[in-house]
């Protein structure tokens, strides 16, 4: 028997974080609670090294392994990055918040890894199975932490909620899965690509399955009308778990997407195109009008994340290069502007008291005028106002769908966006126009401070000299195809 | 050095600004007005070299910038001031003195931050005006909506919040739709954002419409035409009083503009098709909201429609495709840059008296302060229209050119000349002149020295530009006639 050993040089950053992963979780358990902060170092390192080797053993061409079931390319390379970049912020923000909350705790930072190690199969899955292992990889992992705060009712609740949609989505995956299957004969991802586009597919199975799995997606996109889950999730987590929740995994999200519909299902744009506008101008639309009626800071950051979901799939529906690379800087634009926000919601957060509602941001700016100014730029690049990064964002998306002919639809697009501006608006009138009823002075770590006000600092940065991670993005995907 | 001018009128205030935010925090308030008035004369200073540097034989781009800004889009950092354009960046500059200068004591809370909006504010409008790329015009137009927001919002009157959301939002609506409307451009030009390479572009009756109406959505809430003008009120009510100034002289100014630096070259047949249609929103400004003004018991409001009004004139000027007409509409835009400005500043100097904007709190005013209301007797004269100030100027202008385009028209145009002498002199009779009804009144101190030189310089500027008005019109001269050539010409595919 012929047995060849897998090039395992392509997956050597999965391999590196699983085994630092499980050095973690032994050395934790030897660990005294008072000395939990190595624990943390440690998983920082982890981060650090797999940044290093994705780095290291990044290539120019797309390198296939495992059976062909695994791709290492300039995308997932760049995908991953930007996961272990963002996870590192959401340990950095959440340190203060986790450790005077009892949850500055070995599993924590285990599971956080755990769902990254998910996220990085799935940017890298060039097999359905491998697409599947990932999700339900990255998403128990998110189940658990949602639930880490256990005599916490609204996170109990949000982590039921969460785990029996999540099944119900994934259940509809892997039907969908199965159906593929069954019309082309693979599992593999460009070998379903070769039989549709040599009509070897039998159509009617195909699009039935296609239904499924958009469906699926949607679900973990958390685009209307399958994001139910969302805003209850946001809210009931913990404001950490749901900074990470917010932030990484719509990178993740993302690759699914481009994994499944582009490299997979391209030769059936025209089946898709229609499901995704529909989705989008949905999202869009209800997202941004929903989010108006929210009191709840988180619950409205939710509905802004649904719509902006919907504003990241205009890039993907139209179909052509121009706009995958729109949605992955979007999706970039968006997670940057995410960590920030949550990170301000961690950074107002004390002892016994969570910043989550609208009001507690009232006279932010005579409290501290930096902070106010880090989170009116994340406000307005949220609403796609220039110079923010936000506003080119937005441009791109609705570049690519007027370059496709869709008027009408880059028309929708402004009008949400108008409509997204209102709320928006509305945090920067509380921080800014109304006195302050809390006076209470922020306390906050030296490092997660410098970091929050780099990342803020980053959103108009970007704004401003936008065409470096233009190139980058357009590249990534021009040579992962 | 040249070569830089653009940038340097750009960046000198928002540098400025920043280091104004960086230093002027807290205790150091002084530090903070200081810088700012440096940085503002520093920003007038680099603009005066555009004037005295200028060619005005050309009708070309001018002082030109051009840096690749976005590769992937073909965004390029393109900045160049024509005749139109260079009065207007000299104009901003010097308001935005002006502004620093009549906030100075006035201003207690959260001092540098207010120096600052103002300063990022007007290099962000400088932008507007040299920009010769769309997409940086773009960007420019909306970002300037920020510090506008912001200063509406935290120093304005009792109803700023409701003001500054609504500000925002008609605004962003209008600009909104125009950004569709670049990204439409940029696919049928074949992949650029450079304005001349859309005034190149032949266009369908079709297509000209849609983005004739999507243009102009985005410049008539700004210029604001009626119906689209009910956010001005509001915001001019509720602004500060250096927020008011840079609104009516400098904001409005935008709208008008990109009609002329949008509009009337890209899509021209579109816009002499609808000609009729802006002509008779602008005659609607004209006459009907100037018996709006009439009415008004606020001060301010009354201002507030008052330009509106004088803004229907500038409409009405460029939609007559005449070069007397469009220089009429130029002049009055700049007039109106003066002449607003100064009566803002003067119900500013009354309000940090008694707290209040309405007439009926007034009246009498000349027997305590009998120098102020000398210098508003000019500002009032100069609001309606007459001979020997810089607002004749511009509506005889257009006046006359209407007459040769049609009597009619003409003749509803000249009511603003009874309309705008009856609601502004019979305010200023009513708060001026009289006896001293209300005891506080009473109690008013005349100008302060900073007051008094503030107005006076104002008040050179509209005698200035009414007795000699030609500087003016020279620059913008060989820059007009090109574009109505432009006009004429049909872009039909």
């Amino acid at each position: 028997m012929n047995f060849a050993v897998p090039n395992l040089y392509a997956v050597a950053p999965e391999i590196f974080l699983l085994g630092a992963v499980l050095a973690i979780l032994v050395v934790d358990l030897f660990l005294s609670d008072g000395r939990r902060h190595v624990s943390y170092w440690l998983t920082q390192a982890a981060l650090a090294g797999a940044f290093l080797v994705t780095l290291g053993t990044s290539e120019y061409k797309s390198v296939h392994t495992f059976s062909n079931m695994v791709v290492d390319d300039q995308l997932a390379d760049l995908l991953k990055l930007c996961c272990y970049l963002s996870v590192s912020l959401v340990l950095f923000y959440s340190r203060d918040y986790l450790s005077d909350r009892g949850l500055f705790r070995g599993e924590f930072f285990v599971l956080a890894l755990f769902g990254l190690l998910g996220m990085m199969f799935m940017i890298s899955a060039n097999n359905l199975l491998i697409l599947y292992l990932g999700l339900e990889v990255m998403s128990l992992a998110m189940y658990a932490m949602i639930a880490l705060r256990r005599d916490s009712r609204p996170a109990v609740e949000a982590a039921m909620k969460y785990f029996v949609l999540g099944a119900l989505a994934s259940g509809l995956l892997l039907y969908g899965m199965s159906m593929i299957y069954g019309a082309t004969g693979s599992l593999d991802l460009n070998k379903i690509a070769y039989a549709i586009f040599a009509r070897q597919a039998n159509g009617m199975v195909l699009v039935f399955g296609l239904v499924f799995l958009v469906s699926g997606i949607a679900f973990k996109l958390g685009a209307v009308p399958y994001h139910m889950w969302v805003p209850d999730v946001y809210q009931g987590a913990p404001t950490a778990v749901t900074l990470f929740i917010g932030s990484a995994p719509k990178i993740a999200a993302f690759a699914f997407v481009i994994r499944l519909l582009v490299f997979g299902l391209q030769p059936v744009v025209g089946e898709w195109h229609m499901m995704l506008v529909i989705l989008a101008v949905l999202s869009m639309v209800i997202g941004n009008l929903t989010a108006i009626a929210q009191t709840n800071l988180k619950r409205m950051l939710a509905y802004s994340t649904i719509a902006n979901m919907g504003f990241m799939l205009l890039g993907v529906l139209a179909g052509n290069p121009q706009g995958y690379s729109a949605a992955l800087f979007y999706t970039v634009a968006y997670v940057l502007a995410t960590l920030a926000s949550f990170g301000m919601i961690l950074l107002l957060s004390r002892q016994g008291f969570e910043a989550e509602e609208l009001d507690d941001l009232k006279g932010l700016n005579d409290r501290s005028p930096w902070y106010a100014f880090v989170m009116l730029l994340v406000m307005f690049s949220l609403a796609g106002i220039p110079p923010t990064i936000g506003f080119y964002a937005k441009l791109q998306v609705i570049s690519a769908v007027v370059n496709i002919g869709y008027i009408w639809l880059a028309v929708v697009a402004v009008v949400a966006s108008l409509i997204g501006a209102f709320y928006y608006l509305r945090v920067i009138k509380l921080m800014y126009f109304d006195r302050a009823a809390d006076q209470a002075p922020i306390l906050a770590r030296g490092d997660s401070r410098v970091l929050l006000s780099l990342n803020g600092l980053a959103l108009l940065g970007l704004g401003i000299l936008p065409g470096g991670l233009m190139y980058v993005c357009t590249r990534a995907l021009e040579m992962s195809f | 050095m040249t070569a830089y001018l653009l940038s340097l009128t750009i960046w000198v205030p928002i540098a400025f600004g920043v280091l104004v935010l960086a230093l002027g925090r807290g205790g150091n308030a002084q530090l903070g007005r200081l810088l700012a008035l440096v940085g503002s004369l520093a920003g007038f200073a680099v603009a005066v070299p555009l004037y005295s540097g200028f060619n005005a034989g050309t009708s070309a781009m001018q002082f030109v910038e051009l840096t690749p800004w976005i590769p992937a889009f073909n965004i390029n950092y393109h900045l160049g001031v024509d005749g139109i354009s260079v009065l207007f960046v000299l104009l901003n500059s010097f308001v935005t003195v002006l502004v620093v200068w009549a906030g100075w004591e006035v201003i207690k809370d959260k001092t540098a931050q207010y120096m600052a909006a103002f300063l990022i504010m007007s290099g962000l409008i400088n932008g507007v005006f040299a920009a010769v790329d769309a997409m940086l015009f773009y960007v420019f137009f909306e970002a300037m909506l920020i510090p506008m927001y912001l200063i509406i919002g935290v120093w304005g009157g009792p109803n700023r919040v409701y003001a500054a959301l609504k500000f925002f939002l008609y605004t962003l609506l209008g600009s909104l739709l125009m950004l569709v409307a670049l990204l439409y451009l940029y696919r049928v030009s074949g992949g650029s954002f450079e304005l001349a390479r859309y005034y190149q572009v032949p266009l369908s009756m079709t297509a000209q419409v849609l983005l004739f109406i999507a243009f102009f959505l985005a410049f008539a809430v700004k210029v604001p035409m009626w119906p689209v003008h009910t956010w001005l009120p509001d915001a001019h009510v509720e602004a500060p009083t250096g927020g008011s100034v840079v609104l009516a002289a400098i904001t409005l100014k935008i709208g008008a503009y990109g009609f002329l630096r949008f509009i009337l070259p890209i899509v021209p047949d579109a816009s002499h098709y609808l000609a009729g249609f802006v002509i008779t929103l602008s005659l609607i400004a004209v006459v009907y909201i100037g018996l709006v003004a009439l009415v008004q018991t606020d001060m301010k409001k009354l201002i507030a429609y008052s330009s509106i009004a004088h803004m229907g004139f500038v409409t009405l000027g460029f939609f007559i495709f005449s070069p007397l007409g469009m220089e009429g509409g130029l002049v009055q835009m700049l007039s109106h840059g003066f002449v607003s400005a100064a009566m803002f500043l003067c119900v500013g100097v009354m309000y940090d008296r008694m707290h209040s904007r309405m007439i009926a709190d007034y009246g009498g005013v000349v027997n305590v302060m009998p120098k102020f209301a000398a210098f508003f007797m000019l500002f009032a004269m100069a609001n309606a229209g007459l001979p020997a100030t810089s607002g004749f100027v511009g509506e005889f202008m257009v006046i006359l050119a209407a007459v040769k385009f049609n009597f009619w028209i003409a003749l509803a145009a000249a009511t603003t000349l009874i309309t705008g002498a009856a609601y502004t002199l019979w305010m200023y009779k009513r708060v001026i002149f009289g006896d001293i009804s209300n005891p506080q009144v009473s109690e008013m101190s005349d100008l302060s020295r900073r007051e008094f030189w503030l107005l006076a310089v104002v008040a050179l500027c509209v005698l200035g530009m009414g007795l000699y008005p030609a500087p003016f019109t020279e620059v913008m001269h060989t820059s007009v006639r090109d574009l109505l050539e432009h006009a004429a010409k049909s872009k039909l595919l």
